[in-house]
């Protein structure tokens, strides 16, 4: 007999893919600045490290927040015993509230309706379990973040068929691509109960146009079946087309009663907007009461610690500070990947035009031996070991064409960003001359061949070598 | 359009256990504002002793102000999410559940996973050691959370090791026998046996005979023992506790495979009364568990300015020997006030040396042995008497009559209040029994006068 589950000795965690070996090889060899300036630079990591600052100043002219006070008066029991899965009221009004100021208040949400989870991570799993059978599947949009592989399938038994987006089109999803996907799902016999996008999308850093959001609300409606919004992004948009969320799709088509209304499921989270990923604040949105209502149960699962739902009820509340966070926040990001771009630019590497995220969907196309995967992987492992840079390689992500890579740049200081920049560049800059040099040996060879040929064949004609 | 699992209710969330609960809510006791509302006695949580706590907390504003050494370290713990978990933290909790154990074993903080609450941990571990379709036994009574904490996702079975008074419900050789063979008949798999020790809802630490059977038993069948020992801190008396890695290596069965069938479900909710905070932990000597666990951990992991104030609390050994120490005495007395309090109204409870609630017998305050008088009772002693106690039925327990009541969540004063409320109710009871009792004869001599009457006519 079995002495462990499957899923206790099977790899569907998706944790021996190259996404989690990168941030291996780092651990083993990590930049620092003084005590290992040649050491591995993180840029695999999706982290936001440009507004700590902001938060810092607020915890010290609010110690309350985390003393476990309210207006002087210590709370710590409450607190202690608050566990109640519906979270606590005053964390959930705030957070709606941030939400809804997120999206420039265009569209607001109901606090009954959303559900506390200890991160997006658990959160997206929750929803799985709440609308998907184990076998059945849902639609994703590739590229995708590559933990979906575990979050989404791995204990829930559900599939994933991706919806193949391309760079012809700058990976927009088309009507095509998602009838493709449907069709792929059929062939494989699995009844598909909905799509998963992230917008922003995880890994091109980019918004989806209204477009692609009035495509995808057609196809699930005429599908009957759910939408799930992962917009844990949706506070990093820092430059135009702004953000346009599926709440605000939604109302645009005056869906607010119809059908897809209750089919349509937000995910969110503060780990990249507020930069808090330690804190494990996630949330469900939904206008369905009993997803809300399973959700809500299963959340038992995976609480927010009151310590932590406190502390940020605090913080979201006061408003004056949300607002100057998200924009100072923006600003700070859109400064970051300029550089970033530029950077890439000067070393003849040009990134997908992004508006949102904190990382550029790279073109390496250019650098790789032969347009394959194998090829990436190549360019990957030189670039981690040689260059001494982890970046994601979009096989990872289950991109269809080989040559783009994630490359992160909120999660390190600008220093260290400039220094990643040099040694791509110069990186490059000896590919070049290699390769430079290899067609010069491949020529060199090639007329050598020529000359034997021709004198095998005319001994009057010789050919002057080549130098 | 939903999947089954959403519209079932196999969350196990209909049961008395959480009706109580919603029932209290509406008319919940307040000394002051609403002296004549519902007490609650259904939920196990400790309140004696956060004074101990929080004057901690104000000699070590660090812990909770997120620094060390007087300097701010919120953003290396903003951004802490390895599910390791932080090493200063499980260095301080293997220490804490060894301390605890009297340091008759000790663990090692690799083998730890750290997880949102044992709620989460539970769950976790049927994921790690059981297939959709197998099952757990469990015996009863038992806790009715995990009637959805083991089932409701991962789709495994608990098939109940059914305990009587006979024995103070102890666990017995033909109980698990029959429970395995039970499990045959309805062809599942038995993965593994779950116990909780000490045990919820009967505040009874295992002996150690129960525990050695359980060996035997686990090792003839080739199945795990996982113990949810989460009041492990809060075993006020003797007999001592015996956790079942004590019981193990007393066995010297270090060097077995049995060893690595073995995981220890842990949680600061009881013994620290931090429910809020979701501090749960597995430990286990299985490395494909540990592994797969702590992967797992990613759907619950324990908030980093959580795992840093508790690092530092619990790190303060001196505070935490004390603190056990303390709140061990507390629970004691206040255990002795329920159970000298319902004595008084003539109601018996199972003898008990550990938890937060005691096991009560009022068998003979039902009508009828079924747990239809049961319910009935239950209702009374809510509605009427105004008292929130959990019914033995909604814990699997197999005879009607038995019922949990927390001593360790309300104030002395209010405890007062409800040993006087069934005193009231009891006494009533039984002027109404002598009453009922005495209109029986009546009628009885009534009937038998007037035949009488009518034997003269003829």
């Amino acid at each position: 007999m079995r002495l462990l589950s499957r899923k206790a000795t099977c790899n569907t965690h998706g944790q021996d893919s190259s996404y989690f070996l990168g941030w291996q090889e780092y651990e083993k060899n990590p930049y620092d600045e003084i005590q290992n300036p040649t050491g591995i630079i993180q840029m695999g990591l999706a982290e936001n490290q440009l507004s700590f600052d902001l938060l810092e100043s607020w915890l010290a002219d609010n110690p309350d927040a985390a003393g476990f006070k309210k207006d002087g008066q210590s709370i710590f029991r409450e607190l202690a015993l608050f566990q109640d899965y519906h979270g606590l009221a005053a964390f959930k009004k705030a957070l709606v509230e941030f939400m809804a100021e997120i999206r420039g208040n265009k569209v607001t949400f109901d606090q009954n309706k959303i559900v506390l989870t200890a991160g997006a991570t658990s959160a997206n799993e929750t929803l799985m379990f709440c609308l998907a059978e184990p076998g059945e599947a849902f639609l994703l949009p590739t590229p995708y973040y590559p933990g979906f592989d575990r979050d989404l399938k791995w204990r829930t038994g559900v599939e994933i068929v991706p919806i193949q987006c391309t760079s012809s089109n700058g990976f927009q999803i088309t009507a095509p691509a998602l009838e493709e996907a449907f069709q792929e799902a059929q062939k494989r016999n699995l009844r598909v109960k909905g799509v998963l996008v992230t917008n922003p999308s995880n890994p091109l850093g980019t918004t989806m146009t209204r477009n692609e959001l009035n495509l995808l609300l057609s196809f699930i409606t005429e599908k009957g079946i759910h939408l799930i919004s992962d917009e844990i992004y949706s506070g990093t948009v820092f430059s135009s087309p702004g953000f346009v969320s599926i709440m605000e799709a939604l109302k645009d088509r005056k869906c607010e009663n119809s059908q897809v209304w209750n089919r349509v499921h937000i995910v969110y989270s503060l780990s990249k907007d507020l930069g808090l990923p330690g804190f494990r604040v996630g949330a469900i949105y939904s206008n369905d009461d009993m997803v809300v209502s399973a959700a809500t149960k299963m959340s038992s699962f995976g609480l927010v610690s009151s310590q932590t739902q406190y502390l940020l009820s605090a913080l979201l509340s006061d408003k004056k500070f949300t607002r100057n966070y998200i924009s100072e926040n923006q600003k700070r990001l859109k400064q970051r990947k300029k550089l970033l771009v530029k950077g890439l630019e000067k070393a003849g590497i040009s990134c997908l035009k992004s508006n949102a995220g904190l990382f550029c969907w790279v073109n390496m196309k250019l650098l790789l031996s032969s347009n394959t995967f194998e090829a990436e992987m190549e360019l990957w492992k030189k670039i981690v070991h040689e260059v001494k840079l982890n970046i994601s390689p979009g096989s990872s992500c289950h991109c269809t064409e080989p040559g783009w890579f994630r490359v992160c740049f909120a999660n390190m200081s600008e220093e260290t960003l400039s220094l990643a920049i040099q040694r791509l560049n110069s990186f490059v800059k000896s590919m070049n001359n290699q390769s430079h040099h290899q067609i010069k040996k491949s020529s060199r060879r090639k007329s050598l061949t020529k000359w034997v040929f021709r004198l095998s064949f005319d001994h009057d004609h010789r050919e002057p070598e080549e130098r | 359009m939903l999947s089954r699992k959403s519209s079932c209710d196999s969350h196990g969330q209909d049961s008395f256990y959480f009706l109580g609960l919603q029932e209290y809510e509406k008319n919940p006791y307040h000394n002051v504002h609403n002296p004549m509302g519902i007490i609650q006695m259904g939920l196990a949580e400790n309140q004696l002793s956060f004074d101990l706590l929080e004057s901690w907390l104000a000699r070590n504003p660090d812990a909770v102000c997120l620094k060390r050494n007087g300097a701010s370290i919120f953003k290396e713990l903003a951004l802490f999410q390895d599910y390791h978990g932080l090493p200063a933290f499980k260095n301080a909790l293997v220490k804490f559940m060894a301390e605890i154990r009297g340091n008759k074993v000790k663990f090692d903080p690799n083998k730890l996973v750290l997880t949102a609450g044992s709620t989460s941990a539970n769950e976790t571990l049927m994921f790690c050691l059981a297939e959709r379709g197998d099952a757990f036994l469990l015996p009863t009574p038992y806790y009715p959370g995990f009637d959805r904490d083991l089932k409701w996702r991962t789709e495994v079975e608990i098939v109940p090791i059914h305990c009587s008074s006979s024995n103070g419900f102890q666990i017995t050789e033909p109980s698990l026998e029959k429970a395995y063979q039970q499990a045959q008949k309805l062809d599942l798999k038995v993965k593994g046996v779950l116990i909780t020790n000490p045990s919820n809802p009967l505040g009874t630490t295992m002996t150690r005979d129960e525990l050695n059977l359980l060996i035997s038993f686990a090792m003839a069948k080739k199945i795990h023992i996982v113990s949810d020992e989460i009041y492990s801190g809060t075993a006020f008396d003797c007999p001592d506790y015996i956790s079942i890695t004590e019981a193990l290596l007393d066995r010297h069965l270090e060097n077995t495979d049995m060893w690595s069938r073995i995981h220890i479900v842990y949680s600061l909710s009881k013994d620290l009364s931090l429910p809020g905070f979701r501090v749960g932990m597995i430990y286990s000597n299985n490395g494909t568990v540990v592994s797969a666990a702590t992967k797992m951990s990613s759907f619950g992991l324990i908030s980093s300015q959580t795992q840093h104030l508790l690092s530092n609390m619990l790190s303060d050994t001196k505070f935490t020997s004390n603190y056990t120490k303390k709140n061990q005495k507390r629970l004691r007395k206040r255990k002795e006030m329920l159970v000298s309090g319902l004595q008084s109204a003539g109601i018996k409870c199972l003898e008990s040396n550990a938890g937060l609630f005691c096991w009560v017998d009022m068998r003979h305050l039902l009508s009828s042995q079924t747990f239809e008088a049961e319910k009935e009772l239950w209702k009374k002693i809510l509605f009427e008497v105004g008292l929130n106690i959990s019914p033995g039925s909604s814990c699997h327990c197999l005879e009607p009559g038995w019922f949990r009541i927390c001593f360790a969540n309300i104030s002395e004063e209010a405890l007062h209040v409800a040993m006087k409320r069934i005193k009231k109710f009891v006494d009533k009871s039984y002027q109404q029994m002598v009453c009922d009792q005495r209109s029986v004869i009546h009628n009885w001599q009534s009937r038998i006068l007037s035949y009488n009457h009518e034997a003269d006519r003829y």
